[in-house]
């Protein structure tokens, strides 16, 4: 599966998923400068992206604990979700996500 | 009021590297101050994830974050290591005698022979808002922290956020502003559920105001802020005036001073030898995950391990004339007797 990512730049990377991987973890082996501080323990809000082009409304819907999280994130939209929570999938083949500003 | 310390090994961060750092530097006798921008110890493991489990700490299945930092310091409690907390190191200066002096911003001064960066990812900063032009508010008309509430008496006030923070303070500033809103993203909270109550109430009474919303923009002159953008959901955009903004999305990890001590940093991080773990600095070690080397891996235990050979080369420099006499606490009476069991 493919994963469409822009950085802050609004450089547009294609990416290789692996199914089973979180979203952050293949954006951070891109070297995409996500955080991710707490590792993908949903625990630091550092991994955040946009899912953008309707994609959104075909992911699993945020756990309450996702939910919570994303209030400290910064910038937050209708279409926020953090990456460490999204799982590679072959239905997500194409998903497109911006990273969010720090 | 600045305080003057010697000591044998000054530790920059109490996260629970730094921690056991006092522990494998107290078996060989060296006594350790260790400064932390937190006010209490553990750093990632009590700020991030207290109530987390952690499954790779050898030895325990399942320990919290917060229990790992409980059992570091009942381990470490022999050696009397002392505690600077709220403090952040600002400055590392190089004495004629060779030893170091850490200087943090409150002024507590450390000269030691030997110094230890275990500062993780850095020192936990409050979040700024990606809000263009926000730093020329800081600190005069935008804050990150509440030090005095009185400061804001007959003020319009803003906050932004969903957690306790931003609750907390809506609630306690409400009585003594001339105005309070408050904007969250979306209407619904992280925080404590008697205060969101709390909060519904005053909005309801309009004391308060509560808009699902987020500031886009500030607007003002020379750090006062005058008014906001504020955008709801569907990015519809409005003003409001306000004179002092409060957001409080939680901390990140900066590196912050650490940046300008000279230690030669690769992509924030600081090289070290893997035989002792000491950076291209003699004198200056790093151990957890703030250093780098070949096959680094950012894991408690191998913070441990590095924290082990550290503490074997810190008494060669802190005890030149001494011969290092390597033992067991399980056969050692003189290990026992520091621990206090023996």
């Amino acid at each position: 599966m493919k994963i469409i990512a822009t950085d802050r730049d609004g450089k547009e990377h294609e990416l290789e998923g692996r199914d089973g991987w979180t979203v952050m973890e293949i954006l951070r082996d891109a070297d995409l400068p996500i955080v991710a501080e707490c590792g993908g323990a949903c625990a630091c809000a550092t991994c955040h992206v946009y899912v953008e082009d309707g994609w959104y409304d075909k992911l699993p819907a945020p756990s309450d604990a996702e939910t919570d999280m994303l209030d400290m994130a910064l910038a937050v939209e209708p279409n926020s979700r953090l990456s460490c929570q999204l799982t590679c999938a072959p239905e997500l083949d194409g998903i497109k996500v911006t990273l969010a500003p720090e | 009021m600045s305080t003057a310390i010697e000591t044998d090994v000054a530790i920059v961060g109490a996260g629970p590297i730094g921690l056991f750092a006092v522990f494998e530097l107290g078996l060989l006798d060296l006594k350790a101050h260790l400064v932390d921008i937190l006010d209490r110890p553990g750093g990632q493991c009590t700020e991030l994830y207290p109530e987390k489990p952690i499954y790779d700490i050898p030895g325990l299945p399942i320990v919290t974050g917060q229990e790992l930092t409980d059992r570091l310091m009942e381990q470490i409690k022999p050696f009397g290591a002392e505690f600077h907390f709220s403090e952040m190191v600002t400055g590392l200066e190089k004495l004629d005698d060779g030893r170091w002096t850490l200087t943090t911003d409150n002024e507590t001064q450390i000269t030691a022979p030997v110094v230890v960066v275990a500062a993780g990812g850095g020192s936990f900063m409050p979040k700024r808002p990606p809000i263009a032009g926000i730093e020329t508010y800081e600190g005069k008309s935008v804050f990150y922290a509440v030090r005095k509430m009185e400061q804001f008496r007959d003020k319009n006030i803003l906050i932004a956020g969903g957690g306790d923070s931003a609750l907390d303070w809506t609630l306690n500033l409400a009585p003594l502003a001339k105005s309070l809103t408050l904007v969250h993203h979306r209407d619904g909270f992280r925080a404590a559920q008697h205060s969101v109550n709390q909060m519904r109430e005053l909005a309801e009474q309009g004391k308060i105001k509560f808009h699902v919303a987020s500031v886009k923009a500030l607007h003002g002159e020379g750090g006062q802020l005058e008014a906001v953008t504020l955008a709801d959901r569907d990015k519809k955009e409005w003003r409001h005036d306000c004179d002092t903004f409060l957001p409080f999305f939680g901390l990140t990890m900066k590196l912050g001073p650490i940046a300008n001590f000279g230690l030669n940093l690769h992509e924030n991080l600081i090289p070290v030898d893997t035989a002792k773990f000491e950076s291209e600095t003699p004198g200056i070690f790093a151990i957890g995950d703030i250093n780098t080397y070949a096959g680094k891996l950012k894991l408690i235990l191998s913070g441990f391990h590095e924290a082990a050979l550290m503490a074997q080369a810190a008494f060669h420099i802190c005890r030149p004339n001494e011969k290092l006499r390597f033992q067991y606490t399980t056969s050692s009476s003189s290990l026992q007797k520091k621990l206090g069991v023996a």
